[in-house]
């Protein structure tokens, strides 16, 4: 062959040097994240009911907890070893976080993993907690966050918030048709629950029902961030997995 | 000495430059404080104070963001604008776009520190900039390219230096991992709001395809353009292997882009995205060194430099550390050290030791070869850039020592089982049993950033001098002009 290749070419034309770039660094993330949006096992099926979308109420404890940096002490995935069963519960699913936008998964436990921690306390325990740690916890380093029982949950944007969240993939209805369609995949309670219109009449009878933060007056941000925390990792009865084509789908 | 920096204000762009450099310093000693601080959070607690604004998850992304964009980006903006001016030997094609650059730039810093201690924040581990801040961002890396690339198109030079490819390298790849990780929709345009496009795995895989390439393109990629200009220039010495440098280009460029999903194994991404990352991760260990190698040997036949010149020092420990990270990155990606060393301290002192050791002592031994060069002048004290060395490599020690200690104490107790088989430890237990090393941590940050403030004083110091010598110089010419009569027509 007569092509006689040389580096020289590349390092005396921009052009071609930004285009070889270009592709070289391209290559790696077409690979390994493209497939995963057209590969059904990547989120798995999950048995009974499907994972729901966040409550009004926790989906603004949601957005309380990525705004206070919670992610960067907790992680919010458990992995599939025998301590972290011990002390967290099942391994997490891929269905789990389907609705989270973003993903919370965290990349450093300086407190314990959260996927799980709903149910695990009561509200008051919460409450206490979120107030002063140490008053539960002697030892530990996390903030104090007084602030959140005082502070009254903003609702006003909270329709195009969760219109935000349709836009980007998740099921809250807006129409009758999607609300239709919610009741056949959750049931009427909970797609009552996701429907856009209703989201405020939802939130206050949500809070008022839990009284999460033990204060019947008013809706306070730490009533939907102990919403929130409640229902993390409890929206997949373990008892009807089956193990075995689990594993297989990994 | 005048005569020269008029002659150079007009061949280059150095004020530019000098801004970038002199901001660098700035939100070095900005972004290492409040490193400082949330470390002392976590030893203390207390400092917290119950606000809001500095609790530990709010002040957080801004040590990151403030010192890997502002002090990194800062950095790296100034050294490409001068290494791209002197190897091509032609001026930046428009102050205007410089200058663009360089206001936009400080603008984006100080708008994200603001908004993340006001409690804006995308959630996603140094992306934590909403939106607004992220459209800015865009539009001045946009602009940053055509300056680069158009520079690079007037060069006098045919060969385009290969410092420059790897700038080139990190402006694409930033430029590509910046648009798709932020992907989102506002809740509002007049919302500073906004969620992620994607979500669960598919968010995940694609933030750290990010975070991972954050550290390979942001914090390796260019900084290795820095080392391939001012080290041969420090060293007086011509770059070791030509050969080695075109081999280790292409590798790392294509190999970094596979490796984010090590940052995932064992979670609920499929498994073959993380074992084909982890093999990946493995394989840049070859260009990795060989990039190291490179520089190290440059030095080659002239090793005494390093007894002589601090500058030097800073240059050469800076590629020691890098070979040390990138040996630990690799062998933290296999599945079975993985298992242990996630979620623990370990990672947050390997990433130190890659951003203290490598990217904060590059830096410093290229700035301090470059402000002399471009001020015109000598440095003020080299005895104190001595100090300043020895500062910082101590306090790198004491801290990834300490979370080395921490992370391994973190992994080896969670994992603990008594004889019953139940779990040994409580999580509070691994909380108190890490106390001490967070104090050791916060102590190493002291002394790193007692470092900084030397320097920043040294640079005030030389480049206060150059003032005094050219009011000395015009007051001397002044008297000439009165005792000899003449009249300056």
């Amino acid at each position: 062959m007569n092509f006689n290749f040389k580096h020289e070419w590349i390092e005396t034309n921009i052009g071609l040097l930004l285009v070889l770039t270009m592709l070289a660094i391209s290559v790696g993330g077409l690979v390994e994240i493209a497939p995963l949006f057209f590969i059904d096992k990547t989120v798995e099926k999950t048995p009974g009911v499907d994972v729901r979308p966040y409550t009004p109420l926790e989906q603004r404890g949601r957005d309380i907890y990525t705004r206070e940096g919670c992610y960067l002490c907790h992680s919010q995935m458990i992995r599939p070893f025998r301590d972290e069963k011990l002390r967290y519960g099942h391994y997490s699913l891929a269905a789990e976080s389907q609705y989270d936008h973003p993903f919370q998964w965290g990349s450093k436990r300086t407190g314990p993993d959260l996927a799980r921690v709903g149910g695990k306390y009561s509200n008051e325990w919460h409450v206490q907690h979120l107030n002063n740690p140490r008053s539960v916890v002697p030892v530990s380093v996390m903030p104090s966050y007084p602030w959140l029982a005082t502070t009254p949950l903003d609702t006003s944007d909270l329709e195009q918030r969760m219109k935000a969240l349709r836009a980007v993939g998740v099921p809250y209805s807006l129409t009758q048709a999607e609300f239709d369609i919610n009741v056949k995949r959750f049931g009427l309670q909970t797609a009552s629950m996701l429907h856009i219109p209703d989201a405020q009449k939802n939130l206050i009878e949500q809070a008022n029902l839990g009284n999460y933060d033990g204060n019947k007056a008013g809706v306070s941000e730490l009533d939907a961030l102990i919403a929130y925390l409640q229902v993390l990792g409890t929206m997949v009865d373990f008892s009807k997995v089956d193990e075995d084509a689990l594993i297989h789908s990994r | 000495m005048a005569v020269t920096t008029y002659a150079s204000a007009e061949q280059y762009n150095f004020d530019v430059v000098k801004k970038f450099s002199l901001m660098a310093l700035v939100w070095a000693v900005i972004g290492m404080f409040v490193g400082v601080y949330i470390a002392s959070e976590l030893a203390w607690p207390l400092l917290n104070f119950d606000s809001p604004y500095i609790s530990f998850g709010r002040f957080r992304p801004v040590h990151t963001t403030t010192v890997i964009f502002g002090f990194g980006g800062s950095a790296l903006f100034a050294t490409s604008y001068y290494i791209v001016q002197r190897t091509c030997q032609t001026r930046l094609i428009s102050d205007g776009i410089a200058s663009f650059t360089f206001w936009g730039w400080q603008a984006v810093i100080l708008l994200a520190d603001v908004s993340y201690m006001l409690g804006y924040t995308q959630a996603r581990e140094y992306a934590e900039m909403e939106w607004p801040i992220d459209i800015l961002i865009e539009v001045i890396w946009v602009s940053y390219l055509i300056l680069f690339v158009g520079t690079i198109m007037r060069r006098k030079q045919p060969h385009i230096y290969v410092a420059n490819w790897f700038y080139l390298a990190f402006i694409l790849a930033t430029a590509l991992l910046h648009t798709f990780n932020n992907l989102a929709v506002p809740v509002g345009l007049f919302s500073m709001k906004s969620y992620s496009l994607f979500s669960g795995t598919q968010d995940a895989m694609t933030q750290w395809w990010y975070g991972h390439n954050a550290v390979g393109f942001f914090l390796t990629a260019a900084f290795l353009g820095m080392m391939y200009y001012f080290v041969p220039k420090q060293a007086g010495r011509p770059i070791y292997s030509y050969r080695l440098s075109i081999v280790h280009f292409w590798a790392l460029g294509f190999m970094y882009m596979w490796v984010g999903a090590h940052h995932l194994h064992w979670t609920a991404l499929p498994d073959w995205t993380s074992t084909l990352a982890a093999t990946f991760s493995i394989l840049l260990l070859m260009p990795s060194w060989g990039g190291m190698i490179n520089g190290i040997m440059t030095l080659s036949g002239a090793w005494d430099k390093l007894r002589t010149d601090p500058v030097m020092a800073f240059l050469i420990v800076a590629l020691s550390f890098y070979g040390m990270s990138t040996f630990e990155g690799p062998m933290m990606s296999l599945k079975e050290v993985n298992a242990l060393s996630h979620y623990t301290d370990w990672t947050i002192g390997h990433v130190h030791s890659g951003a203290l050791g490598w990217v904060a002592m590059i830096t410093f031994g290229s700035l301090y070869h470059m402000i002399p060069k471009l001020w015109d002048t000598k440095l003020y004290s080299t005895r104190l850039v001595n100090v300043h060395f020895w500062l910082a490599t101590l306090g790198i020690l004491l801290y990834i020592t300490a979370m080395w200690i921490s992370g391994i104490t973190q992994g080896l107790m969670w994992r603990a089982y008594d004889r019953f088989g139940n779990l040994r430890y409580s999580f509070v237990d691994s909380v108190a049993a890490v106390h001490p090393f967070y104090v050791m941590r916060a102590i190493g940050g002291v002394f790193f950033l007692a470092g900084v403030l030397l320097m920043v004083y040294n640079v005030a110091m030389t480049i206060l001098q150059v003032r005094r010598e050219e009011a000395e110089l015009e007051a001397r010419l002044a008297a000439k002009i009165a005792q000899t009569g003449a009249q300056p027509s």
